[in-house]
């Protein structure tokens, strides 16, 4: 779905996104209130600039309007790959987003995500994996690497893992193995406003992705193993 | 001295805790393995490639991860990212005086991407919770197959970057960025050029890392001992203050084409020297000049 | 993965009790080695899982001769292999057995 489109049937009552290149960010009106939207479009691919910019205008959302919930539209291949960015520190960069993404949160601002579009390894990691939960649109594209890469990385064959991936969600791209595994809340279908304006009420409880990967059978030792090591006694 | 770079995961626990006092959760008898390898035909660690327990350092009770880089690169995957996890809530519950993570990682295990990944966004957020509630974050650098991918963020969200000579901390790998961009862009067999990208010294003179220390697990040990006390701040100013930070570093220099050209803009003389000299020879030519 | 098994009597028991413990480190080439205590009516059992497939006799042999160095009753031993030559095997499979003899639980 376009952008364009996609703010539109997010914010009927209308919103102010200003687009700079592959980066825009505005607010968006609804009937609870205000929402601010920070975003990527053209599956951006996520290099220090554009990671320090969205940092950011995190912080200054978190100085200049409290508690007002964050929607993270970020459209992104992955992070930039280039002798420049590792140079520069492009992890510190992401991380430090994530540290302010992390800081909005404990002010009490809800932080959604939404993957409208693509959503690839590091870029998804420093964005919308950060959120409270993140949805996505039924036709969103989320994986770490495409299959091919992966057979040639891994030296399996393509058509073993392709055979695989048909039967199991932990590997292949797909927005299906991420809402199955527990990373993806819910697919957004239909009257997007609607959902959107669930998500401003969904409860926050913390990070609960491998709880619902083990009820939805995505994954299913995560939790239990994390709680065994929290647990452990010899 | 002994080598970090060569010991394993397990020799460096032992080496770096006080004696006997290390206690393993999930031990290798516990045999709690990836379900996701077998069916790609691909042996499984009885530890997943990650030890995590409890000990001692320097009297003080802390929680402790090491990854096994020969492993699968120490990458991470569903149980290994569990563990992970499980160690961090179990912190936030014990509150030990830090939490040391013993990292060397490619990233995500690409066998179980998925799983993978989304244990990186959990450990992402755990280890910023802990933090919040006031406890430390530790990571030592020094292996073989660096740190990179998913674990390249989670260690720069924590207090302290602890990095030797020979070890690398980065997002992609020279190899990816070379098979993807092609050789010119990055030419990953040229072990000089990586390591002022990505070394340990590089990331020390840059700020991305807080100490640098010779490749030596007494080193490492004393480094840790002395960064026991760090005090997490996640506060608005602390951020505030990183952000004008990494905004001057794009400013100074994001025209710089190689690590030398930062060095020396960092008012460093002879900056070809400095891969040459012993970490305290180092550390003293650059006294002042870090960023 | 290949999955073997092979059992041997009339080892000498242990007179302390030892805790489990682990040797070497699962890269290409190379294997990790388990070795525990456990009640086993005097038998050592060992259980090979291996990525190389239709080197049964060749294990059979490294083992033998294992056994003939370490003769030990109630003791499990398990091997994670990726693809190491035999003499790999050998020297992690003492260098695990001495570790465990070594320490105690």
């Amino acid at each position: 779905m376009d952008i364009h489109t996609l703010l539109d049937q997010l914010f009927p009552l209308n919103h102010e996104v200003k687009f700079d290149g592959c980066y825009f960010s505005g607010i968006g009106h609804t009937a609870k209130g205000d929402v601010a939207v920070i975003g990527t479009t053209d599956a951006a691919p996520i290099g220090v600039e554009l990671a320090y910019r969205m940092a950011g205008e995190v912080l200054a959302i978190v100085r200049k309007f409290p508690r007002r919930p964050i929607l993270l539209l970020v459209d992104t291949q992955g992070q930039r790959l280039s002798h420049r960015d590792e140079l520069l520190g492009i992890n510190g960069y992401m991380a430090h987003l994530a540290k302010c993404v992390e800081l909005a949160r404990k002010r009490g601002h809800r932080i959604i995500g939404l993957v409208y579009s693509e959503a690839v390894s590091g870029g998804f990691l420093a964005t919308s994996l950060l959120a409270d939960y993140c949805y996505a649109l039924p036709e969103a594209k989320i994986r770490v690497m495409n299959l091919p890469s992966m057979a040639r990385i891994t030296k399996i064959p393509l058509e073993r893992l392709e055979e695989l991936s048909r039967a199991s969600p932990v590997f292949a791209p797909g927005v299906e193995n991420y809402l199955r595994m527990g990373a993806i809340h819910a697919l957004w279908e239909g009257d997007l406003s609607a959902c959107l304006l669930d998500a401003l009420d969904a409860p926050q409880k913390g990070d609960v992705r491998s709880e619902l990967g083990e009820a939805r059978e995505g994954r299913k030792l995560a939790r239990a193993v994390a709680e065994q090591v929290h647990h452990y006694t010899a | 001295m002994r080598s970090y770079y060569e010991a394993s995961a397990r020799e460096r626990i032992i080496a770096l805790l006080d004696p006997g006092t290390f206690h393993e959760f999930l031990p290798p008898q516990d045999r709690v393995v990836s379900p996701h390898l077998k069916q790609l035909d691909t042996p499984a660690a009885f530890d997943d490639g990650v030890i995590v327990g409890k000990g001692h350092l320097a009297g003080r009770p802390v929680l402790i991860a090491a990854q096994e880089g020969g492993f699968m690169g120490g990458a991470v995957g569903e149980v290994h990212g569990a563990k992970l996890t499980g160690l961090l809530a179990r912190a936030l519950d014990e509150r030990p005086a830090a939490v040391l993570l013993i990292v060397e990682s490619g990233g995500v295990r690409l066998h179980e991407a998925n799983a993978g990944l989304i244990a990186v966004s959990e450990i992402m957020r755990a280890v910023l919770s802990l933090r919040g509630a006031g406890i430390p974050v530790l990571v030592l650098d020094g292996g073989q197959f660096g740190c990179f991918g998913g674990m390249g963020i989670v260690s720069r969200l924590c207090d302290a970057v602890i990095i030797s000579e020979e070890g690398r901390l980065g997002l992609s790998g020279p190899e990816v960025i070379e098979t993807t961009c092609g050789v010119e862009e990055f030419d990953s067999r040229d072990r000089a050029l990586v390591w002022r990208t990505v070394g340990g010294k590089h990331r020390y003179l840059l700020g991305e890392a807080a100490q640098l220390v010779a490749d030596d697990i007494d080193a490492f040990r004393a480094a840790a001992i002395a960064a026991l006390d760090a005090k997490p701040d996640l506060s608005l100013e602390a951020l505030e203050a990183d952000h004008a930070r990494l905004g001057e570093r794009l400013e100074r220099f994001g025209d710089c084409r190689d690590g030398l050209e930062i060095w020396s803009r960092l008012g460093i003389d002879t900056p070809e020297r400095l891969p040459l000299l012993e970490a305290a020879q180092f550390i003293a030519a650059t006294a002042e000049r870090r960023a | 993965m290949e999955k073997l098994n092979y059992e041997y009597q009339g080892g000498r028991k242990l007179n302390a009790v030892h805790a489990p413990t682990i040797a070497g480190v699962l890269s290409s080439g190379n294997l990790e080695v388990l070795v525990e205590p456990q009640d086993l009516g005097g038998r050592c059992n060992v259980e090979v899982l291996t990525a190389a497939h239709g080197f049964g006799p060749i294990w059979e042999a490294v083992l033998d001769d294992f056994f003939a160095r370490h003769a030990l009753a109630d003791v499990r031993i398990s091997i994670n292999d990726a693809g190491a030559t035999p003499a790999v095997v050998s020297l992690r499979l003492d260098q695990a057995v001495e570790q465990f003899l070594g320490g105690q639980a």
